[in-house]
């Protein structure tokens, strides 16, 4: 039983299966992102290879920082992105752990990734770790009420609060997932803006504050903190599709749903490397703006769109 | 009491956002700049010294190496003040070919601008496709003059190759192609909403700044100063070619964006009408190699602004006084005034709109007493003999130093 | 005003072949009169030493060989000096010195940049 369980937490669907999903994902993107710019891209195996490299080298730890928040804050910000993940449904309607209100849950550990490097720049010392540590924190407040209702408006429509309820009801109307393609823009700009990509990196923006949260991470908390990067994105993209996209996963643990499953991950991955590729970055103030001008609206209409459909669908 | 909230910023001398070292140190408040403390010289090279050891020729390839973006510009200034001072007339052919590689290496610093741009501002893919596009220009100035940068094609007295017909041809198919992407350019420039949010309203400089601050080039342009060293001082073949000088009104980077790119359609036309009106004939005259006593200042418009060569020659075959002003460091003053109240993010797009080159501009430096109130100005002996003689007195002597570098050079 | 005008042309970029040349796999041919690697023909030279004048450097050294009656020359480039601006090319009244479009110049061992040009060996250096 413990044995099991171990090995559905630590290999698969667990940690190491989502550190390989994250580490192609990542390929992936940067593949797609240099095709699109006319460019080669890198092998395949080049995020593995950035991650061992990194993981040979020294960690550097500033004489003015706090030695134990800087070293025990990517360990937090890696151990909530997989737990995430772990309550997510992949290919089946159930994660392996469901109950009603995970999907709450699921967007509250997400959010502990932006806090942990919000304490890691503040920690580290450095300004120009600071600065971005403070632009993080800044971001968030853009960006992750339009997130949050965007999400939660598609669990509105199934009446819900659990994740695998909502699959149920998305398999039993097949045409519902429709209504919720203004939520899935939505959530797709504000993803950008949690993931850190153009237009929204600003708190890791290399021309400006150099790395930002990261600058004096090196060794082996850089590459646990890049993985974080990739298996958020994983987890962001998994979430994406299985609110947005349920279909599929009532074929049962068979082969052909984990391909679907795979297929929707990279699906959405390709959007967001098309949308890291066609805009400039935005300023801090101006993307708080758009954000409450423009997403909020959105979100809003799609919110009440789903209330008024609840009520007229299922009387 | 000093204030919590304001912190000083190095951005500099080592910083990704650019690409060559010089001292920003930005006074912040939150993420409002408060004040720039600019400290140059990280470049400074001594060529102007250089120059003062080496014969004419010699120098003609060094000063060409004092940048590599506006390489020809330098050198074609230079050889100008030096062909003014020993009464040489240039043939006509030669005057048209200067103009013909100075516009294409107009085009390829502009081109490199709009992508070192887009990089700043977070865009690659328009790095990655005006760098793409400006290959074409890169092959055809390495089919032209026989390398990439450093072109190396003038000689005191004229030009050293010559141009066939077929590299005119050559010349004029890649002019198609590029006022086509040029033209895309412009269409995205103006239009994609992320570009115009992030350049306009940024590094205002009006026009009344610009004339007092000095800028030159597409800085002063875009703020409606309306001068151009190649209609306003004709050089080599601008006299006879027609050509619009661009100026725009918005005062800020998106100005300088629309104005340099405005100049490279331009450019195209002149390339052309180059290259349809050349005239036969020789491509160089003899040139003494002892340059008569005399002194003369050559201006050139180069793709960053005016740039000044002051050549003076005492009869020998070495100059003796060499002064180079790049335009950059005319530009660099106003920077100060652009960052006032503006953001943290505005300063690498600021910086990169003047298109700044440092090593270009790098070419005096002051020295401070640390003991001394007063500022003296000292000669070079002199500066040598106190820099010995102090190193003498902190235990340090170079004459042995000296001899083991000689050694292992000789190996 | 538009978010993403570049999203046909990026898209249709896509499905291109890259613009990258996969070097060394690939190489790419330089044009005919690129500035590479000089050449010294030991027959035509006179030893005027020019080209030792003229070269901004000092990466080129004209020597005689064997006894001054024969009038031959040998000529020594620094590969690491030189800067391939090709004036001692044009400085030559005797047309003794080429420019080629060899670029791949680069060694391990430094020594091995400077080669020496003899009136036995033609246009094979020793090194």
């Amino acid at each position: 039983m413990i044995g099991e369980q171990l090995f559905l937490i630590l290999i698969f669907p667990g940690f190491l299966f989502v550190s390989i999903f994250g580490l192609a994902t990542q390929f992936m993107d940067r593949k797609i992102y240099a095709r699109l710019q006319n460019r080669v891209g890198p092998p395949w195996f080049q995020p593995l290879a950035d991650l061992i490299k990194l993981l040979a080298k020294e960690d550097i730890v500033p004489c003015d920082a706090n030695r134990a928040m800087f070293t025990a804050t990517p360990l937090f910000a890696l151990t909530a992105v997989v737990s995430a993940f772990l309550y997510l449904p992949l290919w089946t309607p159930h994660s392996l752990y469901s109950f009603s209100g995970d999907i709450i849950v699921v967007l509250y550990l997400l959010t502990i990734p932006t806090l942990a490097f919000f304490i890691g720049g503040w920690y580290s010392t450095s300004l120009f770790a600071r600065l971005g540590s403070v632009r993080c924190l800044t971001q968030m407040f853009a960006y992750e009420v339009p997130l949050f209702m965007g999400i939660l408006s598609a669990a509105v429509l199934a009446n819900t609060w659990s994740l695998a309820d909502m699959v149920h009801f998305y398999g039993a109307h097949p045409w519902y997932w429709m209504f919720n393609i203004p939520g899935f823009a939505v959530a797709l700009v504000a993803l950008l803006g949690k993931l850190e990509k153009v237009p929204f990196d600003i708190p890791e923006a290399e021309t400006e504050i150099v790395a930002g949260v990261f600058t004096e991470y090196s060794g082996r908390l850089l590459a646990i903190l890049k993985l974080t990067l990739d298996i958020e994105m994983v987890v962001g993209a998994a979430l994406l599709a299985c609110v947005f996209f349920p279909f599929g996963m009532e074929l049962g643990s068979s082969p052909l749903a984990f391909v679907v499953f795979v297929l929707k991950v990279l699906a959405i991955i390709a959007m967001l490397s098309l949308c890291r590729t066609i805009v400039a970055r935005l300023r801090i103030d101006q993307m708080i703006n758009f954000c409450w001008k423009y997403l909020v609206p959105l979100a809003i209409l799609q919110l009440l769109l789903n209330l008024i459909l609840k009520g007229v669908l299922t009387p | 009491m000093p204030d919590k909230n304001k912190f000083k910023i190095p951005i500099g001398p080592q910083h990704p956002a650019l690409k060559e070292p010089e001292g920003f140190s930005l006074a912040l408040k939150g993420e409002k700049i408060m004040g720039v403390d600019i400290r140059l010289g990280y470049n400074h090279r001594g060529i102007e010294k250089a120059c003062e050891e080496r014969t004419y020729i010699q120098d003609l390839y060094l000063i060409e190496r004092v940048c590599g973006i506006c390489s020809h510009s330098h050198s074609t200034c230079f050889v100008q003040a030096v062909e003014e001072i020993a009464g040489l007339d240039i043939p006509k052919r030669a005057r048209y070919i200067r103009t013909l590689i100075g516009e294409l290496e107009r085009v390829h610093s502009h081109l490199l601008w709009l992508g070192v741009a887009g990089h700043e501002i977070g865009f690659d893919t328009l790095l990655m496709y005006t760098w793409r596009d400006r290959e074409v220009v890169m092959d055809i100035l390495a089919a032209l003059t026989g390398n990439r940068v450093n072109y190396g094609i003038n000689t005191i007295g004229g030009v050293r190759r010559d141009i066939t017909p077929d590299q005119c041809k050559d010349v004029l198919a890649a002019m198609d192609i590029l006022e086509e992407r040029t033209k895309y350019y412009i269409e995205v420039g103006t239009q994609e909403t992320t570009i115009v949010k992030r350049l306009s309203g940024v590094g205002v400089l009006s026009k009344e700044a610009a004339l007092k601050l000095d800028a030159v080039g597409p800085t002063a342009r875009a703020s409606g100063v309306d001068y151009d060293v190649r209609r306003d001082d004709p050089y080599a073949a601008y006299g006879e070619l027609s050509f619009d000088v661009i100026t725009d009104d918005h005062c800020d980077v998106y100005g300088r964006t629309v104005v340099r790119l405005k100049e490279l359609m331009e450019s195209y036309k002149i390339i052309r009408q180059a290259v349809k009106n050349m005239p036969d004939g020789p491509v160089t005259v003899r040139a003494p190699r002892k340059i008569p006593a005399g002194e003369a200042l050559g201006r050139y418009e180069a793709p960053r602004g005016e740039d000044v060569h002051f050549v003076k020659s005492n009869g020998t075959e070495k100059p003796e006084r060499v002064k180079v002003r790049a335009p950059t460091l005319a530009n660099v003053q106003a920077v100060k005034h652009m960052l006032k109240d503006r953001f943290l993010a505005d300063m690498p797009i600021v910086v990169a709109a003047i298109d700044p080159c440092f090593s270009c501009t790098d070419r005096a430096i002051s020295l401070r007493h640390t003991d001394k109130n007063k500022k003296e100005i000292i000669d070079w002996p002199t500066l040598r003999t106190y820099g010995i003689s102090w190193y003498k007195s902190q235990g340090i002597d170079f004459a042995g130093l000296n001899k083991q570098l000689l050694e292992r050079i000789k190996q | 005003m538009r978010i993403g005008k570049m999203t046909r042309e990026v898209l249709r970029n896509f499905f291109k072949k890259p613009a990258t040349v996969l070097y060394p796999v690939e190489k790419l041919d330089m044009p005919k009169n690129f500035r590479g690697k000089l050449i010294f023909h030991s027959a035509k030279c006179v030893g005027c030493k020019l080209c030792m004048k003229d070269c901004p450097t000092g990466a080129i050294e004209i020597r005689p060989v064997g006894p001054a009656a024969d009038r031959k020359f040998e000529c020594e480039i620094n590969l690491s000096r030189c800067i391939y601006c090709a004036q001692c090319v044009d400085s030559c009244l005797k047309k003794a010195l080429e420019a080629t479009t060899d670029v791949e110049l680069a060694q391990l061992d430094i020594k091995s940049l400077k080669i020496i040009y003899g009136p036995d060996l033609g246009n094979n250096p020793k090194k």
